[in-house]
C-alpha cells in the first residue's frame, strides 16, 4: 500500500461528536478525550421517539447508507436503509457511530494521544471492550437529547453491542435486533482473529505497531489478516458457487517459481478483498476491535448465567441468525433467546435460510429483510409511532 | 425441514375462536405451536393481550414475525423447559399434543410456566374411528386423522376419557371442557363424557394446577 492512501485513512474529516471530558474505560484508562463520528438519515420526530441506532461490524463504519467517503461504493447496508426500505428512514431517523477504537472519525489508535497532533496512540491505546464502544455512544445519543432509543439494530459485532446495550441500558431501549451474532466469542472465533493478528505481527512494516511514525503501514501483514477473516464470512456453498475450481493464468509473481503461475480464481478474489481493505482500514484499529470482540462475554458479569444479564428487561426483542453461518452459528442466537425467555423477555427468533454464510445479513435476502421491516412494524405499532 | 405439527387446517379459526373465548382481556399468553400467528394476533388486536408464539415451522416463524408477531422458533418438546415459573397467565397447545414426543412432559411444562393451561385435540374415540378399526381392521382414516399411519406427525393420538384420566393421575383441575364435531357446532351430549367421548370430534380443555 503507498503512504499516500495512509494519509487519506486519517486527512479525511468525519462528522463527529467531541467530548471534552473524555470516557473512563473499562479497564480503568481513562480516555482524556472522546469523538464518536457518526451520521445521520431521515428525521427525528418532535417528540425524539422513532431513533434507530446501528451498530456496524468489525470493519464497516458509520457510512451505513451513503458513499464512502474514501472507497465511493455505496453504503454497507445499502440494501436495508433508505427510504422505503426495512429500515425506512422516511420513517425513522437512524443513528450509525464509529466504534471507539474505529478508524473513521471515532477516538482510536490513530487519534491523537495529546496536545500533540502528531503523537499518536498507536499500541498504546488502552484496550476497549464492546461495552465501552456502547458506553460511547450512549454519550452521543443522550447529546442529541434522545432519552429513549426506538430500536438497536446490528449484525456480526454489531450485533454483540446490540446485545450490551440492552443489557446495559434497557430502559432506554424499546426494540433490540442483534443479528447473526454470540453472546460471546468462541474459542474458534478468538482462534481466527489470533491469526489475522499474528499476520500483521508478522509484517517487518509494523515496526511494533509505530508504522504510522513513517506514513507507513503493515500493508502485506493487514491484507493477510482481511483474507483469513473473509474466509470466515463465506460458507464451502458460496465459495463453490463463486469460484469452485476455475483458474485464470497470472504472471507469477516475482521470485516464484511456476508454481503459482496459475492461479484459483478464489485466490484472486481473496487477495483483491485483503488489498482493497489496506487502503480503508488501519492496522492498529484492527488489532484493538479484534480484541475487543474476544473480550465478549455477557454472561460472564453475570455469574455465567446469561439470564440476568437481561432480568427484567421490557425490550421487544427479534434474533436473527442464517443455516450457513459457521462464524455466528444459529447455536448463538438461540442460546440468547432461551435466556431472554428465561427473563421473561418478549422475544421472536428465526433463523433464515441462506447459502451465503455469515456475510448473509449484509446481503440481498429477503426473507431477513421482510422479518426485520415486519418485526420493526409490530414494535411501532406498540411504541405508538403509527400515528 | 419438519413438518409443522398443525394437523390439518380445516376449522382452524373456529378452534381459535373457541380458545380465544376461554381467555380474559389482558392476559398474559403463550401460544405453544402458534402457526401462521393467527391466534395471538386475535389476542392482541381483540382482547389487548400479551400473546407470544413458539413454533417449529421456521416458514411459520417468518411469516409471523414478518406480520409483526412476536413468535420464536422452537419446538414444544425442548423450548419450554427455560421458561420461567409462572410467567403466563395461559399457556395454550392447539391440536399440537397428539403429535409432541412427550404429552404429559409438555403438560407438566405448560402447568409450570402457565396459571392456566389451554389444549385441544383431536378425539381418537370418535364414532367413526371406532368403527373403521372395528370393520376393516385397518388404522382409521377419517377426515381428522386424515394421513396413512406411516405418514402422520399423531404419535400420541388419546380419546377424550384418556385426556380425564391424564388429568387425574397428574392431579390437574379441568376448569373447563367442551367436545365439539368437526365443524365446531356444540352439542348436546356435551356434558356428558362417555357421548362426548363418542360423538365429539375435537376436543377442548382448560386446567390449572390442584
Amino acid at each position: 500500500m503507498s503512504n499516500s492512501s495512509m494519509q487519506s485513512l486519517h486527512a479525511i474529516r468525519h462528522q463527529h461528536a467531541a467530548f471534552a471530558d473524555g470516557l473512563m474505560l473499562e479497564c480503568g484508562v481513562a480516555l482524556p478525550h472522546l469523538d464518536v463520528a457518526y451520521r445521520t438519515h431521515g428525521a427525528l420526530n418532535a417528540d425524539k421517539t422513532n431513533a434507530i441506532l446501528i451498530c456496524h461490524a468489525l470493519t464497516a463504519d458509520q457510512y451505513v447508507a451513503e458513499t464512502h467517503p474514501l472507497t465511493g461504493r455505496p453504503g454497507w447496508w445499502d440494501a436495508v436503509v433508505g427510504s422505503g426500505k426495512p429500515i425506512d428512514i422516511d420513517r425513522y431517523f437512524v443513528i450509525c457511530t464509529n466504534v471507539l477504537g474505529g478508524c473513521m472519525g471515532s477516538t482510536g489508535p490513530g487519534s491523537p494521544r495529546g496536545e500533540d497532533p502528531a503523537e499518536l496512540w498507536g499500541t498504546d491505546f488502552p484496550p476497549v471492550t464492546v461495552r465501552d464502544m456502547v458506553r460511547a455512544q450512549k454519550r452521543l445519543i443522550d447529546r442529541l437529547g434522545i432519552a429513549k432509543l426506538f430500536a438497536v439494530i446490528g449484525g456480526s459485532m454489531g450485533g454483540m453491542q446490540v446485545l450490551d446495550w440492552a443489557a446495559t441500558y434497557p430502559d432506554h431501549v424499546f426494540a433490540a435486533v442483534p443479528i447473526a451474532t454470540a453472546p460471546y466469542h468462541s474459542a474458534q472465533n478468538i482462534a481466527f482473529n489470533e491469526v489475522g493478528r499474528q499476520a500483521i505481527f508478522a509484517d517487518p512494516d509494523w515496526k511494533g505497531g509505530r508504522y504510522w511514525e513513517d506514513d507507513g503501514a503493515p500493508a502485506r501483514g493487514l491484507a493477510v489478516a482481511r483474507m483469513v477473516a473473509h474466509i470466515t464470512y463465506l460458507s464451502e456453498e458460496a465459495l463453490t458457487r463463486k469460484f469452485g475450481r476455475r483458474q485464470r493464468s497470472a504472471a507469477a509473481p516475482s521470485g516464484m517459481s511456476a508454481l503459482f503461475s496459475d492461479k484459483f480464481e478464489v485466490e484472486s478474489y481473496l487477495q483483491h478483498q485483503g488489498s482493497s481493505f489496506v487502503g480503508r482500514f488501519d492496522a492498529n484499529s484492527y488489532l484493538t476491535i479484534t480484541r475487543a470482540c474476544d473480550y465478549f462475554d455477557l454472561a460472564a458479569e453475570h455469574g455465567d448465567n446469561l439470564s440476568a444479564a437481561f432480568a427484567g428487561t421490557s425490550t421487544r426483542f427479534c434474533l436473527i441468525s442464517f443455516t450457513s453461518d459457521w462464524l455466528y452459528p444459529t447455536a448463538g442466537s438461540r442460546a440468547v433467546a432461551r435466556a431472554l425467555n428465561a427473563a421473561a423477555a418478549n422475544v421472536s427468533f428465526v433463523e433464515i435460510v441462506s447459502d451465503k454464510g455469515h456475510d448473509a445479513f449484509l446481503l440481498d435476502e429477503p426473507d431477513f429483510f421482510r422479518t426485520l421491516a415486519g418485526f420493526l412494524r409490530g414494535c411501532a405499532e406498540h411504541a405508538g409511532l403509527n400515528k | 425441514m419438519t413438518d409443522p405439527v398443525r394437523y390439518v387446517a380445516k376449522n382452524m379459526r373456529l378452534d381459535l375462536r373457541l380458545i380465544a373465548e376461554m381467555i380474559p382481556a389482558r392476559a398474559k399468553v403463550l401460544d405453544i405451536g402458534s402457526g401462521d400467528g393467527s391466534l395471538i394476533e386475535h389476542l392482541f388486536r381483540t382482547k389487548q393481550c400479551d400473546a407470544r408464539g413458539i413454533e417449529i415451522d421456521m416458514a411459520e416463524v417468518t411469516h409471523s414475525v414478518a406480520h409483526g408477531l412476536p413468535v420464536m422458533q422452537g419446538d414444544a418438546d425442548s423450548d419450554l423447559a427455560q421458561y420461567p415459573d409462572g410467567g403466563f397467565d395461559y399457556v395454550v397447545l392447539s391440536r399440537t399434543l397428539q403429535a409432541v414426543e412427550r404429552p404429559r412432559e409438555v403438560l407438566r411444562q405448560m402447568l409450570r410456566i402457565g396459571r392456566h393451561a389451554v389444549v385441544s385435540f383431536p378425539n381418537f374415540g370418535h364414532w367413526l374411528v371406532r368403527m373403521q378399526l372395528l370393520w376393516s381392521g385397518r388404522m382409521p382414516m377419517t377426515s381428522v386423522w386424515a394421513r396413512p399411519w406411516h405418514e402422520t406427525p399423531n404419535i400420541h393420538p388419546c380419546t377424550i376419557r384418556d385426556f380425564f384420566v391424564l388429568c387425574a393421575e397428574e392431579g390437574y383441575v379441568v376448569e373447563k371442557w367442551l367436545a365439539v364435531d368437526e365443524a365446531g357446532q356444540r352439542s348436546p351430549w356435551r356434558r356428558w363424557e362417555g357421548l362426548a367421548n363418542l360423538f365429539g370430534e375435537q376436543a377442548l380443555f382448560q386446567l390449572r394446577k390442584a
